[in-house]
């Protein structure tokens, strides 16, 4: 079954925490630890990203088992093993998190100044939590990752964010372990139910219609909040204002794709009537989230908080296509969160890159910026046509895959969706010219150096990510094809076999 | 030779007499060679323990079994801890005097004894030693007020709840026809014994052990005598006490009472609900942390007890393994609280914590996996401890119960993350004194323990699940 001979998503998950111990027990003074601590971090995540290269080339395209099986006994007596493992579902977002860890490290290597050897432990913890919060195969098992997730992003926020720190950090813990909590007391139920919490086994368990609406509801409060969904996204703008860049960035690119993961992990295989059964409902507030927060971005005066709204936007369309339930919406909701998580991470680079220069996020302080940063404009307009969903930049094809989906179910959802397309193309269009266009008002902004050449070596891998996405999409669409077909035709069956029963 | 079985409580007896005449003799001040000492006898004790057969001996008055073996090594664990904690902070706080040490060795004997006690008259007693032991240590600092009220509340309502302990054993006495639990269980057994004097008798009974562990609405003594206590006192009260007392009720409802499940459950419910909802609200609004950790103490029994509510062999389970991290998590936070100590003096505001990051950021790192882990977030051994007793009420269909308990976890993790929000957000007000090894000990033990406890759990929960088979059999 392991492909590699080796348990390589164990070693994937857990090197960063190595790397995070051998940052622990440097010693010296503040500046030998500060660059031991930006050096040893920068390459673990290198090695870890480079191991994870293993998974693109070693991972079998054609099959929608799991591969890179691990299994160990952890509690015996209670019946629960520490198993891991990638299908196409999970393989892609494994890959994500190991490729922004390292360009984040890179953004913070001037960003931060203080507690230099601190920051980069809880990065460190992050990756961990994260790699291993999309290999794992065991309900406990993930939760312990899913919820883990939170204590160095709240360190994060916390520690290095902006003025109103507190308040950001403890609404973005608070808000999602209320969620996570009710979603802990489903997985009981699952485990008591089905004996196992084994996510294979208990995929071929089927439950009663009437305790797949709790537990669909249950999962709903933790995924809801996570994704996040409107109304319960309030979290997100304060999280993403404070959090420092390279904070930001690992939330959008892949804190988000948690929640949408867990529909996609979760909801839709365990629960395939209770998810029939809300989509209408999630339907309704994902084009509320996607009309609702376009209108909202285009009314911020903060940069990132236009992006986080639009994330909420972009977010929106990966829940309108997961409740597709059909191959176009399936893979176009995968497809947007990969390109989401390129984009919108880069899009905060791209902030963070003013900010550290400018030291404000305001959009009324920019203008002109082409003039004296051509260069950077260039890569903030690229980045801006693919969160725009240009065709030939990494957002087209996943939305474009959703709208169709959405269509062959409803063509008033699938309007929805492209409504959230124009907007989008409205406040993006509008955040740039504000920025990079018009006269140059202020002095300080003469005075800008284009970028460094380390910010050349952070979006050079971004860039080429987005192109790639955009031209050559069935590079990645092969990936999940085998997975998205079966969970297609499960569900289709599950529904089948219910409708059966209740007749 | 049936005595054998009493051998770990003989042993510290004995040792604490012989200790007692080792402090009076000499001219010397004689604290730290005393308190070396009862260490040791803790330390021997517990291997007597490990050793030790199963059997009832006097007349059934005593029994010896794995459960009692679990409950027993726990609360020398506390002791040994509590006695460690204690030694510098009295050595600089000017309350050196040997007998504190001796105090909390008796009231371990005392422990131990309910710990075993398998008949009324034994539960009464080892509950006494334990209490009467404790009301003095409360007001060990004479000359400070509220050292002197701690002790006097705790002593005031120790006895009222004492006396509704044997009031309750008289009714118990009175329907059951005997105060040995064997023989309870059989005439309960029977049929047609279900008297309402009965269910009168325990519900008093177990709500004068609900004041030892000061579960909701018995909690009132604990905020006052946990903030004027001595911290080391302090310390000892939320560990060891508290296990041996719920170890007691556990036995006693599970055993004797078992059979009146259905009514004692209605109570263990309620006083489960209720403190972990004022556990949570309570806590908030406080400054000073002992304060706290009352609130965070009680809240903790509240989750514990939940196991006792469901009443299975799972929730029994769920609530030794809940009892056991619970006294790692508590006694590492004390360790941290009683190393608060600025240019001599000891301070307990929780905005004293305030930049610990920066001036001490090992201790800071134990704290915050300290409160990450009782707020119940993994993968630190208190999201264990609250998903084993959770599963079980889960099991059983305590849904109220279960979401009661999530939902004020919830609004527990508030107040613990604030206390991490205090030591790595805000400003330092300067580095405390520099702490003595043996909290440096305790800290990384009881660190080290609730953080690695997900790599290693099978022999806690194997340990606990032989327990309690011994329990029900």
């Amino acid at each position: 079954m392991n492909a590699a001979g080796f348990p390589l998503l164990s070693l994937l998950t857990f090197l960063p925490l190595v790397g995070a111990l051998i940052i622990l027990t440097v010693r010296g003074d503040e500046k030998i630890v500060a660059s031991n601590a930006r050096w040893t971090a920068l390459w673990t995540s290198v090695i870890t990203f480079a191991l994870s290269l293993i998974l693109w080339v070693q991972f079998d395209k054609s099959t929608a088992d799991f591969q890179f099986v691990e299994r160990l006994s952890w509690m015996p007596n209670l019946g629960l093993n520490y198993v891991m493992g990638v299908d196409g579902i999970s393989v892609l977002f494994v890959l994500l998190a190991t490729f922004l860890t390292p360009l984040c490290i890179l953004a913070s290597w001037e960003a931060i100044t203080t507690r230099v050897r601190e920051y980069m432990i809880a990065f460190l913890v992050l990756e961990t939590m994260m790699v291993g919060m999309f290999c794992a195969l065991d309900f406990v098992l993930f939760y312990v990752f899913f919820e883990a997730v939170l204590i160095p992003m709240f360190l994060i926020i916390g520690v290095w964010g902006g003025a109103r720190r507190v308040y950001a950090a403890f609404k973005f813990f608070l808000y999602t372990l209320l969620g996570s909590v009710l979603m802990l007391l489903a997985i009981l139920l699952l485990w008591y139910r089905a004996g196992t919490t084994d996510i294979v086994q208990l995929m071929s368990t089927p439950m009663p219609a009437e305790m797949q609406t709790w537990v669909f509801l249950a999962f709903f409060a933790s995924f809801a909040v996570k994704v996040p969904m409107w109304p319960v996204h309030t979290w997100l703008p304060d999280a993403h204002v404070e959090a420092p860049t390279a904070g930001s960035v690992i939330l959008a690119g892949v804190l988000l794709k948690m929640g949408a993961y867990g529909f996609l992990r979760f909801s839709l295989p365990l629960l395939p009537e209770a998810s029939a059964m809300f989509a209408p409902f999630m339907f309704t507030l994902s084009v509320v989230a996607v009309i609702y927060t376009s209108f909202v971005a285009l009314a911020q005066e903060d940069m990132k908080k236009l992006i986080a709204y639009s994330s909420v936007a972009h977010m929106g369309i990966v829940t309108l296509g997961i409740f597709t339930f059909n191959a176009q919406g399936l893979s176009g909701a995968l497809y947007t969160m990969l390109s989401h998580g390129i984009v919108s991470g880069a899009l905060f680079l791209c902030v963070g890159v003013l900010y550290d220069r400018v030291h404000s996020r305001e959009i009324a302080r920019y203008g002109g910026i082409a003039k004296v940063m051509p260069a950077y404009a260039l890569v903030f307009m690229l980045f801006t046509m693919g969160s725009v969903a240009l065709p030939g930049l990494a957002g087209f094809p996943g939305e474009l895959l959703v709208i169709v989906g959405a269509w062959r179910v409803n063509p008033w959802v699938a309007l929805g969706a492209a409504t959230g397309m124009v907007l989008g193309a409205a406040y993006m269009l509008y955040l740039y010219r504000r920025v990079a266009f018009g006269r140059i008002q202020r002095d300080e902004l003469r005075a800008l150096f284009d970028m460094s050449p380390r910010e050349h070596a952070i979006f050079a891998p971004l860039v080429i990510m987005t192109l790639w996405m955009g031209i050559y999409p069935q590079s990645f669409l092969d990936f999940f094809a085998a997975s998205v077909a079966q969970l297609v035709s499960r569900h289709e069956a599950a529904l089948g076999a219910a409708r059966l029963a209740g007749m | 030779m049936t005595w054998t079985l009493i051998l770990p409580e003989l042993v510290l007896s004995l040792a604490g007499l012989g200790l007692l005449v080792a402090g009076v003799v000499p001219k010397r001040e004689m604290h730290f060679p005393v308190a070396m000492g009862a260490l040791a006898a803790i330390m021997v004790a517990a291997a007597l323990t490990i050793a030790q057969g199963d059997g009832a001996i006097f007349g059934g008055l005593y029994v010896a079994d794995a459960f009692s073996r679990f409950g027993k090594l726990l609360v020398l664990a506390g002791a040994a801890v509590g006695i460690i904690l204690s030694i510098d902070f009295n050595e600089r706080s000017g309350l050196a005097r040997f007998e504190f040490p001796l105090l909390l060795l008796f009231s371990t004997v005392g422990m131990m004894i309910m710990v075993s006690a398998n008949d009324l008259m034994t539960l009464y007693m080892g509950l006494e030693l334990t209490s009467l032991a404790l009301y003095v240590v409360a007001a060990f600092d004479r000359d400070n007020e509220r050292s002197a009220e701690a002790g006097l509340k705790y002593f005031v309502l120790g006895a009222l709840a004492s006396g509704l302990l044997l009031y309750g054993s008289s009714l118990v006495y009175g329907f059951a026809g005997s105060t040995n639990f064997d023989q309870i269980a059989r005439a309960l057994g029977a049929p047609d014994t279900g008297s309402t004097g009965l269910v009168v008798g325990v519900v008093f009974v177990v709500a004068g052990l609900c004041f030892k562990i000061s579960a909701v609405p018995f909690h009132m003594w604990t905020p006052d005598v946990y903030e004027g206590a001595p911290t080391p006192v302090t310390a000892f009260f939320a560990g060891a006490p508290k296990i041996a007392a719920v170890v007691l009720l556990t036995r006693m409802l599970a055993g004797p009472f078992g059979e009146l499940a259905a009514q004692w459950q209605q109570v263990i419910i309620l006083v489960s609900a209720l403190s972990m909802i004022l556990g949570a609200f309570a806590a908030i609004g406080q400054n000073n942390i002992k304060r706290l950790m009352a609130y965070s103490s009680i809240a903790n029994i509240g989750y514990a007890l939940m196991g006792l509510a469901v009443a299975t062999d799972a929730g029994l389970r769920g609530l030794l393994i809940y009892m056991a991290i619970y006294l790692a998590m508590t006694l590492g936070s004390f360790a941290v609280l009683i190393s608060m100590r600025r240019d001599g003096r000891a301070v307990e505001r929780i905005d004293d914590l305030a930049g610990l990051g920066r001036t001490d950021p090992m201790m800071a790192l134990w704290m915050a996996i300290f409160m990450f882990s009782m707020a119940g977030v993994p993968p630190m051994a208190g999201f264990f401890s609250k998903l084993y007793v959770f599963l079980p009420a889960v099991e059983a269909g305590f849904w109220a119960l279960a979401i009661i308990g999530v939902l004020t976890s919830v609004v527990g993790a508030y107040y613990y993350l604030r206390i991490v929000k205090v030591m790595y957000f805000d400003a330092s007000l300067g580095a405390f004194d520099a702490r003595p090894m043996g909290l440096s000990l305790v800290l990384n033990v009881t660190g080290l323990f609730t953080l690695l406890f997900i790599l290693f759990p099978a022999p806690l929960i194997a340990a606990a699940q032989g327990a309690i088979a011994s329990l029900i059999e």
